[in-house]
């Protein structure tokens, strides 16, 4: 691997003034399992590599049934699928936390991390984009926040300004008779890129029989993960049967804009989008209703 | 600013294998390149050094890790147990007697990544299901086996292990 310089920044503070004096030459290490490979592999030109692991807010990983999760952007997946809360109160994160990679590499690759790379077939931000998370982010003029939906720009490319890092992500606490599921469609069994993947967010009214509201969100069909708000507008108020879910497969496969690559052709994608997105709302509809 | 920007050689205190140590590396240089050749413990392999084939595993402060994609700067502190670790002093652990009597490798480069893959299994659980052992282990690759003798000499260890 080229010369690298190595920073392990006791705080958020010290994390920003280290980014900000190296700008884009700087970049932040949560799992390493993009980056130390972007960098061997010379995908990303780094000069000084920022550890934020020993930022306490980006380890952090609470819950409230009042606040929702705070994930701060460094925990690893395998921690994340194995915390109670996380397992009870958001099971569309684990569907997805528990599919990046193998065992190994989810002993250290992040949610966060997932995100700030910002590949277009993520596993974890249709599930988060579904479940409305937010993204807390820190920088020289302090913090702000920011929806999922609007934190990836364009392959690899997304909302962070030079010298800002994500601190952590905020999801809120799921309402009564609600249900999240993400799906995704590859051509193997497991350890591959999504051709498609699906994230669904319900809920239900006291029956269980009529949408309140529902959030899709879909991966691997656009230069960035798409949230389908008109797959939730076609939803909300409806009762839960085949032809309100076929008008929100409808509005997803209307929102895919994919390519042709050697996982998937457009066509098979634009189809893939609208199967997945009906049976991560079925999935979710199952769960809100347990 | 109070952070201090590490480079050339480094000194790094961790444990690796419940001993204390203490090595000299690069920022550059891979948790693997340390246990290889700083340490001398040659047992974790290089396969792909990207992350998809798992025979540099290791577990990294009680949780199973890829060595190639960890950095060795970022250990200080650290738990470090590779399959040197994992062997007894007088004689073989039961998964590495049944990968060998299960003849579970044929070249064997894979090898003590799956070992050591298959014990951190083991340890959570106990008594896993042929689906289990075939999830855990997707991220290790076998280019000689197949995967069916693997698979068995797991399940012949956790049984041996039950007791």
């Amino acid at each position: 691997m080229r010369d690298i310089q190595y920073a392990a920044p006791r705080s958020l503070d010290d994390a920003v003034a280290i980014l900000s004096e190296f700008g884009n030459r700087a970049r932040i290490l949560a799992g390493g399992t993009d980056l130390i490979v972007q960098i061997r592999e010379h995908v990303r030109d780094v000069d000084v590599v920022v550890d934020g692991k020993r930022v306490s807010e980006l380890m952090e990983l609470s819950y409230t049934p009042e606040g929702g999760l705070t994930l701060g952007a460094a925990v690893p997946c395998a921690v994340v699928y194995q915390n109670a809360d996380v397992v009870r109160a958001y099971p569309g994160l684990v569907d997805a936390a528990s599919i990046i990679g193998g065992t190994g590499i989810q002993g250290r690759a992040s949610i966060g991390g997932n995100l700030c790379n910002s590949g277009p077939a993520a596993d974890s931000i249709p599930a988060l984009i579904a479940y409305s998370a937010v993204a807390r982010i820190a920088g020289p003029r302090g913090m702000r926040e920011v929806p999922v939906e609007e934190f990836c720009t364009a392959p690899g490319v997304n909302v962070l300004q030079e010298g800002e890092l994500l601190v952590s992500l905020h999801v809120p606490a799921p309402p009564a008779h609600s249900g999240g599921r993400y799906l995704r469609f590859i051509p193997r069994n497991e350890m591959d890129i999504a051709e498609v993947g699906a994230g669904a967010f319900v809920v239900l009214d006291e029956s269980g029989e009529r949408f309140v509201s529902a959030r899709v969100a879909i991966g691997a069909v656009a230069p960035r993960p798409l949230f389908v708000p008109e797959a939730g507008a076609a939803l909300a108020g409806q009762p839960v049967n085949d032809e309100s879910l076929a008008a929100a497969a409808a509005a997803a496969r209307n929102a895919a804009v994919p390519i042709d690559d050697q996982r998937g052709t457009i066509e098979h994608r634009k189809h893939l989008a609208g199967v997945l997105t009906k049976r991560a709302l079925k999935g979710a509809i199952d769960r809100a209703r347990a | 600013m109070s952070t201090e920007l590490l480079s050339g050689k480094v000194a790094i205190s961790a444990t690796v294998n419940a001993e204390p140590a203490t090595f000299v590396c690069e920022p550059r240089e891979s948790l693997l390149e340390v246990l290889r050749d700083r340490l001398g413990l040659t047992g974790s392999k290089e396969g792909c050094n990207n992350g998809n084939c798992g025979a540099c595993n290791v577990m990294l402060d009680g949780r199973l890790v890829n060595s190639c994609c960890v950095l060795g700067v970022e250990c200080a502190g650290s738990e470090i147990t590779s399959i040197e670790g994992i062997g007894g002093t007088d004689g073989l652990v039961p998964l590495q007697q049944c990968f060998l009597e299960g003849a579970a490798l044929q070249c064997g480069i894979c090898t003590p990544g799956f070992i050591v893959a298959a014990k951190a299994l083991l340890d959570q659980n106990p008594n896993p299901t042929e689906h289990e052992i075939r999830w855990w282990l997707a991220g290790n690759l076998c280019r000689c086996t197949g995967y069916d003798k693997i698979i068995r000499a797991v399940q012949e260890a956790a049984q041996q292990m039950r007791g």
